[in-house]
């Protein structure tokens, strides 16, 4: 497999090209001029669509690699090995996102090595910001023994691999600490976001909701994956993924429900204001008609049932989000904050990057695994890797 | 030794001399203003007007009343804004006033993340959103003054009509609650006295504080008692447990499945895929 680096350029990819090259024009006029001049933030919102979208929905949309490694790396479940490398692969990228959004969003950006060296330790964002600092290189380090494959550098290989275990164990518990955090962070807005997301125990839901948009997230990537690329899609290792998503959605209904009662906010839920909405819309669609989905096996079992029911998990995740940053602020905020052009572009751009380097180097380093033997190997449901018998 | 401010909303008549008086100590700049019939449109702080007044026209049965408040930052005793800057950019000094160390004390160490803002439950803190490299800005109570120079905040002695009283917090405290007594017509409450755990600026007035901008409910609740660091704390006090708790039980469950024959061979499993036809990507 050592050809040259390669990366064919159609239309499309011209066009995601040139988004990244707006971008980064916008950007740096971003840097120079400052923020004010470039985003719609106010006094009212001083967060908007970077630290909202990209930044916590790039990182919930990353829970695909914990929730995987936490899988197929601790558990040992080795039938789910094809989706393993591809799931940390998006996982990285989403990382780096959010960081680029972090340094986008950060007025005093000249600034942005400050907190290494001064420690506020009562604050939720130090604890958010040492992990995804820790957990992106973690990531980078994991991603180092797939690098290595491919550029042959053999010591450094030894060393990273036999670094695996812990680097594993440290890349489950440092996402699981920092997307409960970023709940936290919500923790802070007492009387100011809407009861109906508010809550001491928000960073449970958010780790929860991370944790299980995982494999929902790697059903819908391979599935494009396989569709881009021509190739048969692990339709059995999604719906066998779908009985860890279905659990976890029904207890994250049943605290939801639990939390909301504890709280005697219950009513709030039908009161028919916007955020009552909302909020039906998030459990009721997102939620409830998934779990539906999943249960019955003659929609599980199905490509495009197990792909429709994930693409709502996914988007039920990103409406939460935006719900508590968005919705459940407006009314305490006041005012209205709707992005700027300049705010889309990067965020645009941002997300064309990471498909250009998903593109890249899926198809320069070994991600997805090898058609033949997939093939049979899924079709029988009992093996994945040549030569060597797994147990589910 | 923390000082603070009485603000008496029954004698503020309107005047604005504070507004103009702290403008004038802390060198900020002039602001346009527009002409709107509404007078009693709410105004609020932002990073170059500390301090705002606002009119609100009262209608009590068939009596209306027009009443003038004072805003600024309320110097709470557990600052919201401090605990949650993880630059360690704000101070809660020994004479109570919170404090941004950036223009402070020249201890610039805030990146402008704005999670201040998205913390005080008062809506305080402000950004230079007009500077490429904005600072946070918010009231200071003067702190230079009332260091230094031992003098009351500019605001204060600016007014003209005793709304607005210097003095230690606690004994404030105390006199509040003796005209709130001593005359039937003041509610019933001092507002800052335990609102989120208590603020340096106390408010008393004559017609109810939701009336005139001082937040009372949220959401059909009473504003919170607790300091809001005390419940951010409540739920970080258990990262380090849970670090090592889940760490742990991760590292056991590791060892526990893992199978004896289980070598780290995976790599014959993938392939790059630039070898297949790409005809689908576009
Ligand atoms: S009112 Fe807001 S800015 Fe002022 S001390 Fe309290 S939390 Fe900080
Ligand atoms: S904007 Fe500055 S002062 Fe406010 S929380 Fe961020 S670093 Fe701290
Ligand atoms: S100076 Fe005193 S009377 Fe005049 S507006 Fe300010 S607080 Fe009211």
């Amino acid at each position: 497999m050592q050809k040259s680096w390669s990366f064919k350029l159609t239309p499309f990819r011209y066009l995601l090209i040139g988004l990244v090259g707006i971008a980064i024009v916008v950007a740096l006029a971003r840097l120079v001029f400052g923020l004010g001049a470039v985003t719609n933030l106010s006094d009212e919102w001083p967060w908007g669509l970077w630290i909202g979208f990209d930044l916590l929905c790039g990182i919930a949309l990353a829970g695909g690699g914990f929730s995987t490694a936490l899988i197929v790396h601790v558990l040992h479940k080795e039938k789910y090995l094809p989706i393993a490398r591809a799931a940390l692969l998006t996982s990285l990228i989403g990382y780096v996102i959010a960081l680029v959004s972090l340094l986008m969003d950060i007025g005093r950006w000249t600034n942005c090595w400050r907190p290494f060296f001064y420690w506020g330790f009562h604050s939720v964002l130090f604890e958010v910001f040492w992990c995804i600092s820790l957990y992106t290189t973690v990531q980078v380090l994991e991603f180092g023994d797939i690098f290595f494959e491919r550029v042959k550098i053999g010591p450094l290989k030894n060393i990273l691999s036999k670094a695996m275990v812990p680097l594993t164990i440290l890349g489950i518990v440092l996402p699981t600490l920092h997307q409960s955090s970023l709940g936290s962070l919500y923790i802070v807005t007492v009387d100011r976001l809407n009861p109906l997301w508010w809550s001491m125990i928000i960073p449970f839901f958010f780790v929860w909701s991370a944790f299980f948009l995982g494999p929902a997230m790697v059903t819908i990537e391979g599935t494009l994956a396989a569709r881009a690329y021509n190739r048969k899609p692990e339709t059995e290792v999604f719906s066998s993924l779908t009985k860890v998503t279905m659990c976890m959605l029904i207890v994250y209904f049943i605290v939801k429900m639990i939390d909301l009662n504890y709280r005697g906010v219950y009513s709030m839920a039908f009161n028919g204001s916007f955020e009552s909405n909302m909020f039906l819309v998030e459990m009721i669609v997102f939620v409830l008609v998934p779990i539906f989905m999943y249960a019955i096996p003659a929609i599980r079992n199905t490509q495009w049932g197990v792909f429709t029911a994930s693409v709502l998990v996914v988007v039920g995740v990103v409406f939460n989000r935006m719900n508590v940053v968005f919705t459940g602020m407006a009314q305490s905020a006041g005012g209205h904050y709707f992005p700027s052009i300049w705010e889309w572009l990067i965020t645009l751009g941002m997300w064309s990057a990471l498909a250009l380097a998903y593109l890249f180097v899926v198809e320069n380093f070994p991600i997805l695994v090898k058609e033949d033997h997939e093939q049979e190997g899924l079709s029988s449901g009992k093996s994945v890797s040549t030569g060597r018998s797994v147990e589910a | 030794m923390s000082k603070g401010v009485l603000v008496d909303v029954s004698r503020c008549i309107g005047c604005r001399s504070c507004m103009v008086a702290c403008k004038t100590w802390n060198d900020l700049p002039a602001t346009k203003t527009e002409f709107t019939n509404n007078w009693d449109a709410p105004g609020k702080t932002d990073a170059y007007n500390w301090t705002v007044v606002n009119y609100h026209l009262i209608e009590q049965g068939d009596q209306v009343k027009w009443r003038f408040v004072k805003r600024q930052c309320m110097h709470c005793d557990e600052p919201a804004c401090e605990s949650a800057c993880f630059t360690h950019s704000f101070v809660k000094t020994k004479e109570g006033a919170v404090i941004y160390k950036p223009t402070e004390l020249n201890q610039d160490y805030c990146v402008g993340c704005r999670y201040c803002m998205v913390a005080c439950p008062f809506g305080v803190p402000s950004f230079q959103w007009d500077k490429s490299l904005p600072y946070v800005q918010k009231c200071r109570f003067c702190y230079d003054r009332m260091k230094e120079e031992g003098l009351k905040p500019a605001c204060v002695t600016a007014c003209p009509t005793g709304t607005l009283k210097y003095g230690e917090r606690e004994e404030l405290l105390k006199e509040a609650w003796q005209r709130i007594n001593s005359n039937p017509n003041y509610i019933k409450r001092v507002y800052g006295e335990k609102e989120y755990g208590g603020t340096s600026w106390l408010y008393i007035s004559d017609v109810p504080f939701d009336e005139i901008g001082l937040k009372t409910t949220a959401y059909g609740k009473p504003v919170s008692e607790k300091s809001i660091p005390s419940y951010t704390w409540n739920v970080l006090k258990w990262t380090p447990y849970i670090f090592v708790g889940w760490g742990a039980i991760l590292t056991a469950l590791n060892f526990y499945t893992k199978r004896r024959d289980e070598v780290h061979h995976h790599e014959d499993m993938y392939e790059a895929v630039n070898t297949i036809e790409e005809k689908k990507d576009e």
